[in-house]
């Protein structure tokens, strides 16, 4: 560590502009974030009707949307979609799409999970007690269904912040493309500054995601039964 | 759609598909073993490795696998440690699955009741036994799920091997939307192949849950 790379950091307004850069990464997590929670909600609910073609249709979906990486997702949209219509979506744009189709999906099966897991009973033994459908919904099944899915939904949104970095790769300028332009303008002056700008970045990841993370575990653990 | 030129890129993609499946395996076996140790350092709160284990479970969790090759393949050169892009991508999967797969593990280990030992204690079982016949096909049972999710998981990880420069699926994909401007048929190819890599992993997968799905205690 001859020429202290660690400099590049503190040099002009290199560290505001990174974080201007995770800013990127996390506003379009959020907004994908908040437009699949709603989605999600009524996916979840559509999939356990009980009406076939709904049933199928959600399955593909959610299988499809499963098993293909979501980079191969967003060159699906950044890539294909431009040529397919002819027109031109932006690397943010594409970026919203892409995390909201798979947030939605996850976030459908996740609901659909916490729906169908509140037992039979818990409804009959409500209504033996003479509770009206709305109390049943509003004191028994809905605090016991939030219970088990608080937690997962914000481990979803903590999956989410960390796999938008992929946008670097359709060129939206986030977090990972600042740091290699900072790297780039350094060059010369500090030769090992790549060191320290992608340490950096890997800890401001870990500092978004570290304490979401723990709220679920800590939401998870007090919520036990 | 230019068939043509799909038959001709054919190969291509399955050569990269081989070299994606090849650092997949890799990466999966070792993010295993180095799962089952944290997984057993956790669970008999080992003292000092304990720590050593959370501390790098949490770093791994929430760290972007993007981020943790730049790291490796751009960041370390410049205190003089060299990896190949093959060793990075390896290295980065395994440090990224580790954690996942000790979770997986973890949560099989506990979720074996008290009850359930001392139960096999008061039949006359030898701990030998009781491990062989009780703990473990409990905790495989409830594993399983888990640890079939990372490893589809983590071979849909390896679609960003391409930043480490190797000759992926994804790399392949974008070289030829690049030089040949075919965008739909570099598509279709990619998303043929990874549905021709997944989709078997995924039914295997479902096929093995149900199998090893044992009568659980009280439900």
């Amino acid at each position: 560590m001859q020429d202290l790379g660690i400099k590049v950091l503190l040099e002009g307004n290199n560290l505001w502009r990174l974080l201007d850069g995770l800013w990127v990464t996390v506003r379009i997590s959020l907004l994908a974030v908040a437009i699949s929670i709603v989605l999600g909600i009524l996916l979840g609910m559509v999939m356990t009707l009980k009406n076939p073609v709904t049933k199928v249709l959600t399955r593909v979906y959610l299988e499809f949307i499963r098993i293909m990486p979501q980079l191969v997702l967003l060159f699906l949209v950044y890539f294909g979609a431009a040529k397919a219509f002819n027109i031109h979506i932006s690397g943010e744009l594409s970026a919203v799409i892409v995390f909201t189709l798979w947030g939605t999906a996850e976030m459908g099966d996740l609901v659909r999970g916490a729906l169908i897991s509140i037992p039979k009973h818990q409804y009959d033994s409500s209504a033996a007690l003479g509770l009206s459908g709305l109390q049943i919904y509003r004191y028994i099944i809905i605090p016991q269904t939030l219970r088990r899915l608080i937690p997962l939904a914000i481990n979803l949104v903590t999956r989410m912040i960390k796999t938008t970095s992929l946008i670097v790769l359709i060129g939206v300028v986030e977090v990972l493309k600042v740091g290699q332009q900072i790297i780039e303008a350094s060059r010369y002056t500090a030769p090992s500054a790549a060191l320290w700008i992608y340490g950096t970045v890997f800890f401001l990841y870990f500092i978004v995601c570290f304490p979401i993370s723990k709220l679920a575990g800590t939401l998870e653990k007090r919520w036990q039964n | 759609m230019d068939w043509n030129f799909i038959a001709e890129y054919m190969p291509m993609y399955i050569q990269a598909a081989w070299t994606t499946l090849a650092l997949a395996f890799w990466g999966i076996l070792l993010s295993l073993i180095i799962g089952l140790f944290c997984s057993l350092t956790l669970y008999f709160k080992i003292p000092v490795l304990k720590r050593v284990t959370t501390v790098y479970v949490e770093l791994s969790r929430n760290t972007p696998l993007l981020v943790q090759l730049f790291f490796l393949y751009f960041g370390l050169p410049k205190i003089g440690i060299l990896i190949s892009s093959q060793s990075c991508a390896i290295i980065g999967l395994a440090f990224l699955g580790g954690s996942y797969m000790s979770e997986a593990l973890r949560s099989g280990l506990e979720s074996v009741e008290k009850g359930q030992v001392e139960a096999a204690q008061s039949i006359g079982l030898s701990q030998s036994q009781i491990t062989r016949h009780v703990i473990l096909p409990q905790a495989v049972s409830v594993s399983v799920p888990p640890l079939c999710a990372n490893v589809i998981f983590l071979i849909k990880e390896t679609s960003v091997f391409s930043v480490v420069a190797l000759a992926d699926l994804m790399y392949v994909a974008k070289d030829l939307i690049g030089l040949y401007y075919k965008t739909d048929e570099a598509l279709l190819l990619l998303v043929l192949s990874y549905l021709a890599i997944l989709l078997p992993v995924s039914i295997a997968a479902s096929i093995l849950e149900r199998r090893l799905r044992y009568a659980g205690f009280g439900n």
